[in-house]
């Protein structure tokens, strides 16, 4: 279980405002925090790591207490079992990708390292530089590198924003996979609700310092009283039965959308198939914005 | 014949001095590029102090302070037994002083250069600010660390007005070679002082040469 509770005073671009996040969850999910850039997400992410200090508040782990500050408790990053991945991957330029991981890993285990590396398919570039290396295969060794130590909490910060969708899509799976393979506890900072919908299993959407909104990104997302029409490029992010008819859900650009399926449409759709969304216009809602 | 002692003194000067500025500007440097203290523009002006004024006025500062009514000088003095103006601790002094500049500057800037998330992401690998400092910031700025030496170094070597003003141009003690070369001119010794001069202008060239080769190839990795 973690249990968080802290306040800090921010300075955004449109003037100073407060974080004030309340949140837990439990151990080995993964949770999203969702909102424009300048809401907080990075800072809340960054005092879970301890590179921040909260004015206000506390943070327990697994029982463990992180920070408190009426106990005037404050673990260093240090001692902190987190594994960050940042978006610019920030992996040691001068040493290779066997030595970047040798330097992560606490007590030598060569065995660990090359199991991981094999696993992410990264095993023939052990001896290059991270800076031979292209954006996804950075970011994967940077994964590799935060795993390695078995941490109580894995931190990604927008790691896959700087990849094109391609390497993305490929890596979005490759995160659930650890996910599950080692039992992390994720948390994931993101502003694209398809990678949202894919990967997490909880969303809170941060607005302004605040928690607006939370819960399954089915509930975060679809919580509205319009939808869009016409046609739309997309893709199908999951189908299910309900009762005799199949809904499924569609991501359209930044937009996720619920549609209703037959029986027939079923036997030709897969999940992840590109499909092309559309709906005769004779019932517009137009709402003056 | 010509005498190879003043050669030798001035790379012993600035051999020494080098190191001794590493050891110094190396944290001073990682203090003020850490440091958000209000004092920092007052230490930074005051660390830059030599590269604007006159050697004269500093060799002028250093020959009060290290003569034997100077209070350092007269410390000196009752520690080590001898006098700091005229010697060769008292040349090696007065050069860390007036190279420091030197050294603190690029490694300022290469401390500035390092991304801050690489030292976070260190920290958050459970790695001390002194495991992080040795083994991924410093590794990272190879060209600031060559930079700073070799200025400091190559800067001792030219030296000439504070050496002059407190080292006196004892032989063997504390005439260096840009002194060297200066008593030769006055008693129109032409022929050494070109000897000298060569050697002087050769071995300054090729250091500097050697430098931007190297930084060059750090740079392409």
């Amino acid at each position: 279980m973690i249990r968080l509770s802290v306040t800090k005073k921010l300075s955004g671009a449109e003037g100073p405002f407060d974080l004030s996040v309340d949140l837990s969850f439990s151990s080995e999910s993964l949770v999203t925090l969702y909102g424009k850039s300048g809401s907080g997400k990075t800072t809340l992410l960054r005092i879970l790591a301890g590179l921040e200090k909260p004015e206000n508040g506390y943070i327990e782990v697994n029982d463990q207490v992180w920070f408190n500050s009426s106990a005037k408790i404050n673990l260093p990053p240090q001692k902190r079992k987190v594994g960050l991945v940042f978006q610019d991957y920030a992996l040691f330029p001068t040493m290779t990708i066997m030595e970047n991981l040798q330097f992560a890993q606490g007590k030598k285990e060569q065995r660990k390292i090359n199991d991981l590396l094999e696993l992410t398919g990264l095993a023939e570039l052990r001896e290059r530089y991270p800076s031979t290396l292209s954006g996804g295969q950075q970011q994967r060794v940077a994964l590799a590198r935060a795993i390695i130590r078995e941490p109580a909490i894995l931190l990604l910060d927008e790691p896959l924003s700087a990849l094109d969708q391609n390497t993305r899509t490929i890596l979005q799976d490759e995160i659930l996979k650890f996910h599950k393979r080692f039992g992390l506890t994720t948390i994931l900072v993101s502003h694209d609700k398809q990678e949202v919908f894919k990967l997490s299993d909880s969303v809170a959407m941060i607005e302004c310092g605040k928690i607006t909104r939370q819960g399954t990104p089915l509930e975060v997302f679809l919580d509205r009283t319009t939808s869009n029409k016409f046609s739309f490029a997309s893709t199908i992010l999951s189908i299910r039965k309900v009762d005799c008819i199949y809904l499924a859900v569609i991501g359209a650009g930044n937009e996720i959308v619920e549609v209703v399926l037959s029986e027939s449409d079923i036997e030709t759709l897969r999940v992840g198939d590109e499909v092309l969304v559309a709906s005769k216009a004779f019932n517009p809602i137009v709402v003056k914005l | 014949m010509i005498n190879f002692e003043p050669l030798y003194l001035t790379l012993k000067l600035a051999g020494l001095t080098t190191a001794i500025l590493y050891a110094i500007g190396l944290p001073a440097a990682w203090f003020l590029s850490q440091s958000r203290m209000r004092m920092k523009p007052l230490i930074e002006a005051v660390l830059a102090l030599p590269l604007v004024l006159p050697p004269s006025v500093l060799g002028f500062y250093f020959l009060l302070a290290f003569s034997r009514q100077g209070w350092l000088g007269a410390a000196w003095e009752t520690v080590f037994d001898h006098q700091l103006a005229f010697s060769f601790d008292g040349l090696v002094l007065g050069s860390v002083i007036f190279s420091l500049p030197f050294m603190v500057h690029p490694l300022q800037a290469g401390f500035n250069a390092v991304p801050r998330n690489l030292s976070e992401a260190s920290y958050s690998l459970g790695k001390s600010k002194l495991e992080t400092i040795a083994k991924v910031i410093l590794p990272s700025m190879k060209s600031s660390l060559l930079t700073g030496g070799v200025l400091a170094f190559a800067h001792t070597v030219g030296e000439f007005g504070v050496v002059l003003m407190i080292g006196g141009s004892i032989e063997g003690k504390t005439k260096v070679a840009s002194i060297a070369i200066y008593d030769l001119v006055e008693s129109l010794d032409y022929q050494s002082a070109h000897i000298y001069a060569a050697i002087l202008f050769a071995f300054s060239f090729t250091i500097l040469l050697t430098v931007y080769l190297v930084n060059k190839k750090l740079d392409i990795r």
